[in-house]
């Protein structure tokens, strides 16, 4: 099947990331082929076939909610771009 | 007159550590073997992102103390070792290859990590690979290409090509890679080297940089069986905070080690030996089914019939899970900020547009859309059903047998170049290896032999049942007896 360049575009959008007028051909070309050979996964009869949802056998195990120590605020912050205080700062969200 | 005493570096991980207990040589010394041996190779093979000489000397030191005390942690205690840079080390940079990491200092270690330091081994640097562990040739790094040691001209494999690479070329004695798709056992093979990823939830994934996490696993490289069971052993087991790790109870991966392949039943899968696979690699793979029987293994024909639907449904789950992961990398808590003028979803876009690589795009885009609305039960949903009849495939072979045997590649190394204009192509090349994983099986990768035409080496794969990686390495122990080492790569 093949990705329309409005596809590529669209996809992307969703992703959060911008690809330059390059990118989106090569991609549109690339995507494209990929999606042709996973398609071949349709000549399979999957009617009856539990998803596997767990790598594990026996399961995801719960455990208690209580506090337990974790990362200092200097350490969560050590690496943040920009911060002010205890905060991550961003860019304005609301014009 | 005696016998000139061996390199240092050119030490197996279990020779070392016995030389270390013996008091034939110190920490130190065996560290500033690795180290010289790294400066005097990596400018051509490109295995190493950092070292950290200073840690690492101050590590040997003290476990020189020990020794001294005779007071030794563990057969790894002062034996050097590095580390795919997947892994988190509190203070010392971390990347995942990629630019969107450049200077991330992680504040804490993974669990692995501390594990191995606990057992005394002493992290020497952080190792080159495919940016955030995507890729099968190594060429996918930010920070360059990593070399093939027997062929400059030819990729190690990837995505834990520096950690092939440096156990092949006598840098460290012992690694750790990631494998979510073949990215320990393909390089193995490429480099000619023993490489094991254990079964799904066998190793803590606490403090490892994600890429797809139900398929995603940890294990180590080394230059014998031996070496990688001794690794498994110090990182094998429960941690509370990795809630995906099993508690089943570690086995003892030494106390078979030397077992043999007597009576052991060998599945053959006829559809991983039926056309495709280069002559040479079939050779070598044929040869050790041969050499087996010798050892007085039954060779038991198995099918694996779904096995061929294993990259489709690879690539929708890898890549899906990978666009959920890689959204953490938004210029916010670490890591590269870019266009933060223009407002947050410029910040975004510009931080992701400059951070990532081509084929972490390329499967953020790939998994976007497998996930979007409309495509979810046509796409994601298909493909975890796929990989139920893939893992039932596996369980009907294991009635018949005790260990899954085939090529862990259809083709020796590649060559830098090859295959980086067609995905579809490199994605190719771990049409083997990746059934394991959606299977949630442990794997092996032990040389077999190099193919005569290119002189490169080749690696026989062998998948366990669940949690047996014990039979991987006993079964894997006899092929190398049998065999003899690899000669060196001259490099």
């Amino acid at each position: 099947m093949a990705l329309t360049l409005d596809e590529v575009r669209r996809i992307a959008a969703l992703a959060r990331l911008r690809l330059s007028p390059e990118e989106e051909q090569t991609f549109a070309g690339q995507l494209s082929a990929i999606l042709d050979h996973v398609a071949q996964l349709s000549e399979l009869d999957v009617s009856g076939v539990e998803p596997m949802t767990h790598a594990l056998a026996e399961g995801v195990p719960l455990r208690p909610d209580e506090v337990r120590p974790g990362l200092s605020p200097e350490e969560a912050l050590a690496n943040a771009p920009a911060r002010e205080e205890t905060f991550f700062v961003v860019p304005r969200i609301l014009e | 007159m005696s016998a000139p005493a061996p390199e240092l570096n050119t030490l197996s991980l279990a020779e070392a550590g016995e030389l270390l207990a013996a008091r034939g040589a110190s920490s130190r010394e065996l560290v500033a073997a690795a180290l010289a041996r790294i400066g005097a190779t990596d400018g051509r093979i490109g295995a190493f992102l950092r070292t950290t000489p200073e840690r690492a000397r101050a590590a040997a030191e003290a476990a020189d103390e020990r020794a001294a005390k005779g007071a030794r942690l563990s057969p790894l205690d002062g034996v050097p070792i590095a580390l795919k840079d997947i892994f988190l080390t509190k203070g010392v940079e971390t990347t995942c290859a990629s630019r969107i990491l450049e200077g991330f200092v992680p504040p804490y270690d993974a669990t692995v990590v501390e594990r191995l330091e606990r057992a005394g081994a002493v992290v020497v640097g952080k190792l080159n690979m495919d940016e955030f562990a995507m890729g099968s040739s190594n060429e996918n790094s930010a920070f360059g290409p990593c070399h093939n040691p027997y062929d400059l001209a030819r990729t190690p494999g990837g995505s834990s090509g520096g950690s092939a690479a440096a156990v092949a070329a006598r840098q460290v004695h012992g690694t750790l890679g990631t494998d979510t798709g073949g990215s320990i056992r393909l390089p193995a093979a490429f480099c000619g080297v023993v490489g094991l990823k254990p079964t799904y939830g066998r190793v803590s994934r606490y403090g490892v940089i994600a890429f797809a996490s139900s398929l995603d696993q940890v294990g180590p490289l080394g230059r014998t069986v031996r070496d990688t069971a001794l690794l498994l052993q110090a990182i094998a087991g429960h941690d509370p905070r990795d809630l995906t790790s099993s508690t089943r109870p570690v086995d003892d991966y030494l106390a078979g080690l030397e077992g043999g392949a007597r009576g052991l039943r060998i599945g053959v899968p006829r559809e991983w030996l039926s056309g495709g696979l280069a002559p040479g690699v079939e050779r070598a793979v044929r040869e050790a089914l041969a050499t087996y029987e010798r050892l007085g293994a039954t060779l038991v024909d198995v099918s694996l019939p779904h096995s061929r639907y294993g990259i489709a449904a690879y690539y929708l789950i890898a890549p899906a899970e990978a666009s959920s992961n890689l959204a953490r990398y938004d210029g916010v808590r670490f890591g590269l900020r870019a266009g933060e003028g223009g407002g947050l979803k410029e910040m975004y876009a510009e931080t992701r547009e400059r951070g990532f690589g081509a084929e972490p795009k390329r499967r953020i885009m790939l998994g976007t859309y497998a996930l979007s609305a409309g495509y979810y039960d046509a796409y994601y949903l298909r493909a975890q059903k796929v990989r139920t009849l893939v893992r039932r495939d596996f369980d009907e072979a294991f009635r018949a047998c005790d260990v899954v045997a085939g090529p862990v590649a259809p083709s020796v190394a590649f060559r830098l170049g090859e295959k980086t204009a067609d995905p579809l192509q490199m994605y190719l090349a771990d049409v083997f290896t990746i059934t394991a994983n959606l299977a949630a099986l442990p794997g092996l990768s032990v040389p077999c032999g190099l193919e005569r035409e290119s002189g490169m080496p080749v690696g026989l794969q062998l998948v366990g049942r669940p949690f047996d990686e014990a039979t991987l390495v006993r079964a894997a122990r006899a092929l190398e007896r049998e065999a003899g080492p690899l000669p060196a790569p001259e490099v």
